[in-house]
């Protein structure tokens, strides 16, 4: 459905020149749900708008929904949706006027654009208020609403730009069981930005991290996490004076990866630890080491994204 | 459109300037219409005529704003990623300012009758057909320059120190006939100026006076050029 090679776009203003996104690759299957997970300004909205035939890039080729995007911009243009991240609906006209309008921009007949409206608005819990003013809609229900502007003609492949970006976690919830019901529905692809992990994690099949506009790493939610070196085990020790004896066994059964003590705590990292954690209670159970607490902690798409890029998510985002 | 169309208020503030000319300038004209080289007819039939294009010129700065609203509000960028030719998206905007635009003439038009103002009928309707183009080149020029900018506070500036020049050279409130040669010969670069003319000539009947294919050769080069200007500037906006 996508199909990008080496991607890059430039911008020089006065003020200087930005590398925004500096030689991507991207492979997105029909039907996939695809996340693009990075930081702010890791390039994502420019690589979006570049597949989206907004932004000329400076280099590199794609093909998109089967059209060339150098080539062919209208004929991807006519097969695409796009939600951008500050979305695009004007305030002073009703849901209803907007979702038409959208629709006659496509040259859908004004019958058709009604019976999408309709089915749109009744899908993305739009229904009750299709005759309000956007300016009076709250902050969901204008997103759901760029979302339907969106699918108005239904597309193939749907671009969605942060789509939950400043929403409550309850609407968050839901409108992520909205994407996901238009997926299996209508096999909709799906490539969204995000730089929320819990999102890229509940919704994508398949997530592609970038940092300073390169994509550092890509798989599923799963398989990145286990590219880190590792689970977390943090025990607490009941006895501090064996706290030194604790450690020299967690190290010997386990490799003792990134351990450090504080107080009564021991925490290290193991690659397996559902394999490890057996071994390394028997050998403290056979020197007579006993332990206040245990716990696992499983990677994190966070940990992930530190452990690719040395820096963590959620410190650009402070 | 129907945001225009809908909002009464913003169409009446449109034409509430040049009626307070009708009320409040107009009666100053009497005396100037006996001075030498005042063109033919009266003061209405030489006032009217420049109030409409000076209707034309405002109104084209509202476009300038009012796209500069659409693209910082994303909703230009959501009908650029549709398959609706650039040009599709620079005229429809251009004809929502025409219809709008001939509304308004239309209506003040209608006031300047009380007034005094005499016309010959199809010269006043050719005149409006000539003041739709006027106002579509304008819409089309409006746009561009808006797109280029992308800035309020440039856009004001650029406005500010085109519409002075564009007024004064163009007769609007007094006849350029009246002027010294050097600035009769000025306000001849401006296409504003043979647009006024044409339509002065036109609401007298005077169909044959050369002002008439002059003003129309003008606006309809200008037009096309404009809306070139416009369509590729749509074109350009995602280098
Ligand atoms: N039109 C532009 N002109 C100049 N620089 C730009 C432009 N658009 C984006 N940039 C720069 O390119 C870089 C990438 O921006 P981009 O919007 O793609 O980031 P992003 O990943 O979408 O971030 P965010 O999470 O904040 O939306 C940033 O440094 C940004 O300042
Ligand atoms: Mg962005």
């Amino acid at each position: 459905m996508i199909k990008a090679r080496g991607l890059a776009r430039r911008f020089a203003s006065r003020q200087g020149v930005v590398d925004a996104v500096r030689g991507v690759d991207l492979d997105v299957a029909p039907g996939e749900l695809v996340g693009f997970l990075g930081p702010n300004g890791a390039g994502k909205t420019t690589t979006l708008r570049m597949l989206a035939t907004l932004l000329r890039p400076t280099e590199g080729e794609a093909v998109v929904a089967g059209h060339n995007l150098r080539t062919d911009p209208v004929g991807v243009r006519r097969r695409i949706g796009y939600v951008a991240q500050t979305g695009g609906t004007d305030a002073g006209h009703t849901v209803e006027e907007e979702l038409v309008t959208q629709g006659r921009l496509y040259r859908m007949t004004k019958a058709d654009c009604r019976s999408m409206a309709a089915d749109l608005s009744a899908r993305l819990d739009l229904d009750g208020i299709v005759g309000r003013q956007v300016h009076t809609l709250s902050g969901g229900q204008r997103r759901r609403l760029d979302i339907a502007m969106g699918l108005i003609h239904s597309p193939r492949l749907v671009f969605l730009d942060e789509p939950t970006a400043a929403l409550d976690p309850q609407s968050r919830a839901n409108l992520w069981e909205h994407i996901r019901c238009l997926r299996a529905e209508h096999g909709l692809t799906v490539f969204l930005t995000t730089h929320y992990l819990d999102e890229a994690d509940a919704l994508c099949d398949r997530v592609l991290v970038i940092d300073e506009g390169r994509i550092v790493a890509q798989g599923s939610p799963e398989e990145l996490k286990r590219s880190v070196s590792g689970d977390t085990v943090t025990m607490t020790v009941l006895d501090r004076a064996r706290v030194p004896e604790a450690s020299r066994i967690a190290e010997r059964t386990c490799g003792g990866i990134q351990l450090r003590v504080q107080d009564t705590t021991v925490v290290f990292r193991v690659g397996r630890s559902d394999a490890a954690l057996p071994v390394l209670l028997g050998a403290l159970h056979d020197a007579g080491v006993q332990l206040a607490a245990v716990a696992v902690q499983r990677p994190t798409l966070d940990d992930v994204f530190l452990t690719l890029t040395g820096h963590s998510l959620r410190d650009e985002e402070n | 459109m129907r945001g225009s169309l809908r909002n009464p208020v913003w169409f009446a503030i449109g034409i509430l300037q040049p009626v307070l000319y009708l009320a409040l300038f107009g009666p100053l004209l009497a005396p100037v219409t006996r001075s030498p080289g005042f063109p033919p007819g009266d003061g209405w039939q030489v006032l009217v005529p420049g109030l409409l294009v000076q209707l034309v010129l405002f109104s084209s700065i509202g476009v300038g704003y009012q796209l500069m609203a659409e693209y910082r509000s994303g909703v230009l960028e959501r009908m650029r990623v549709t398959p609706t030719s650039r040009a599709a998206l620079l005229l429809g905007r251009v004809l929502r300012d025409i219809v709008v635009l001939v509304a308004q003439a239309g209506v003040l038009i209608v006031i300047a009758i009380p007034f005094g103002l005499r016309a010959s009928t199809s010269g006043v309707l050719l005149g409006l057909a000539l003041l739709a183009m006027t106002s579509g080149a304008l819409s089309a020029a409006a746009q561009a320059m808006t797109l280029l900018l992308k800035d309020e506070n440039q856009l004001t500036a650029v406005t500010n120190t085109l519409t002075a020049p564009l007024l004064l050279l163009s007769g609007v409130l007094l006849p350029m006939s009246l002027a010294p040669g050097w600035l009769h010969a000025l306000s001849r670069l401006n296409p504003l100026a043979h647009t006024v003319d044409a339509m002065r000539a036109l609401f007298l009947g005077h169909f044959a006076d050369p002002a008439v294919p002059t003003g129309v050769v003008v606006v309809v080069l200008a037009t096309m050029l404009a809306i070139g200007w416009g369509t590729r500037t749509f074109q350009r906006l995602n280098a």
